[in-house]
């Protein structure tokens, strides 16, 4: 098993995917806390279909780096529904229902008529589940993913108290004069950014798990927002780990078994809860 | 000077006005307690106060030494889910990030002033619980300190006493009256008219008809139309 595994890690591309793996897994465990108690995680599945329709466009039209289009689009419908959401007569709930599935309908719909490859139902299988794309990624893609982890993460760290004061009670950091709605943009463009980067992980249909897993996991677990953000991103790290190490040695889909992972934790973060441990 | 000069003020959303013809004064030190019945434009009010809604009409002055963000805000518990992982520290630094200008951390400064309020509400046993894990009284102090690490001069309370038992109430009143003694003004939203006027030195009544005045004129007037009614 272990000679299984070395043999694997001669392959510079399994390499690059074990370490921007773990970047993103790292980076959307991070906002997790914060989306689940904003209320915003709808958001974030709507988001994620919005990707899937422009990766499905930047798909046809041939781009070498997919990442480069569904970027900006993301970010700007991101933006589009927050707008929509502050000063909303129409409840915002349906207008993000009708944006992501228009978005998986048209990009369903592009990617059959103007098929790039032979095998469309692979192309969308894998966008949507992200079977093998974490290691089919282009250099550009593996450099891009990398970086803009990192910078999603020094923005997280500077902002760590910000984020929890607007999560907290945005009322009184509204008071306080912290201009809360910049920051309700920046978590917004934050989340776009991972869900994007967290796409080529996972597939398009399994981001949310992974953004919002480890944060319900570390709930159970710990009682502070410090300690229950340091706990979801260790959490998120060993199972992607797991996951990658796991779907290379059982030849299992990357992406559904990262997410099992974060499941099976969950799981035994209640049991943990229920019979006392980790209660501080 | 006052520190706070409201002349003629107006509020309300839209075409619907919630109150009208409010003019008011808040000197240092004053403990003005704001009266009304639901709906009469009290949080309404209050958020004019905090800057979060703009008047309709009429003018709402500072003192020129006070920034509106200056003023410590204490909030209904309601607004706040219960079971937001945050310890009791977290809460009470972050009302300190008012202060920050450009600034991402905390400060020892910060810190020992977070600590000082701590004490000074009652919660120093508390400091490294959880929030989830107290009781109604307690978030409220907690909160309470987090105003406090805001307040520069001015303290804001909404309703503090809503949801406490009895003598959770009492310790509250308390620790709002020591407090006032210390020299902070206070300006509290109440339903609870007895006990909040004991301490209180000025009256807002907001209704039908405004007043604002001293809390035994406003006793005096309320008998006489009291017994007028009967």
């Amino acid at each position: 098993m272990i000679q299984k595994l070395i043999m694997y890690f001669q392959f510079p591309f399994v390499r690059y995917a074990l370490i921007v793996g773990v970047l993103i897994a790292l980076c959307s465990s991070l906002l997790g806390v914060t989306l689940v108690l904003k209320r915003y995680s709808f958001i974030g599945d709507g988001l994620s279909h919005v990707a899937f329709g422009a990766m499905a466009v930047a798909a046809v039209m041939r781009f070498a780096s997919t990442t480069v289009v569904v970027l900006p689009v993301t970010v700007i419908c991101a933006i589009l529904l927050l707008r929509r959401g502050q000063n909303a007569k129409i409840h915002g709930d349906a207008a993000i229902a009708m944006l992501s599935v228009s978005a998986l309908a048209f990009g369903y719909m592009l990617m059959n008529v103007f098929s790039a490859s032979s095998n469309v139902s692979g192309d969308v299988c894998s966008t949507l589940f992200g079977s093998t794309s974490i290691l089919t990624l282009s250099k550009t893609d593996v450099w891009l993913c990398a970086v803009l982890a990192v910078v999603m993460l020094a923005l997280f760290v500077l902002l760590f108290n910000r984020i929890f004061a607007v999560t907290f009670d945005e009322t009184f950091a509204k008071a306080i004069g912290i201009n809360a709605d910049r920051y309700n943009l920046i978590i917004a463009i934050m989340i776009a950014v991972i869900i994007v980067l967290a796409m080529n992980l996972v597939g398009s249909l399994l981001i949310s798990a992974l953004v919002i897993f480890p944060a319900l996991s570390a709930m159970r677990l710990y009682r502070s927002f410090l300690k229950v953000t340091v706990c979801s991103g260790i959490l998120s790290v060993l199972c992607a780990l797991a996951g990658i190490l796991i779907s290379i040695l059982a030849g299992t889909p990357v992406g559904s078994t990262i997410v099992a992972a974060d499941a099976v934790v969950f799981l035994i973060c209640c049991v943990l809860k229920r019979i006392g441990v980790g209660t501080e | 000077m006052a520190l706070i000069t409201a002349d003629h003020l107006k509020l309300g959303y839209d075409s619907q006005i919630v109150a009208s013809d409010l003019s008011f004064t808040v000197e240092e030190g004053d403990y003005l307690c704001i009266i009304g019945e639901n709906g009469s434009g009290k949080t309404t009010l209050m958020k004019a106060l905090l800057g979060l809604h703009k008047p309709l009409e009429g003018s709402l002055e500072f003192a020129e030494d006070m920034d509106q963000n200056e003023i410590g805000y204490l909030p209904q518990q309601t607004v706040i889910q219960s079971d937001f992982p945050a310890s009791v520290r977290e809460i009470v630094l972050s009302g300190c990030q008012g202060h920050w200008r450009n600034r991402f951390f905390y400060s020892a400064e910060d810190r020992a002033t977070a600590k000082r309020y701590i004490e000074q509400v009652g919660i120093t046993d508390l400091a490294d619980k959880y929030y989830s894990d107290l009781s109604g009284g307690q978030k409220q102090r907690v909160l309470l300190a987090r105003a406090l690490c805001a307040a520069v001069k001015v303290l804001l309370l909404d309703e503090p006493i809503a949801g406490l038992d009895p003598s959770a109430s009492e310790n509250m009143y308390r620790v709002i009256k020591e407090l006032n003694g210390a020299g902070m003004t206070i300006i509290m939203i109440s339903h609870d008219l007895t006990s909040a006027l004991k301490d209180a030195n000025k009256v807002l009544h907001i209704g039908e008809t405004n007043y604002f005045g001293t809390v035994s004129e406003y006793l005096k007037v309320r008998t006489e139309d009291l017994g007028g009614a009967k």
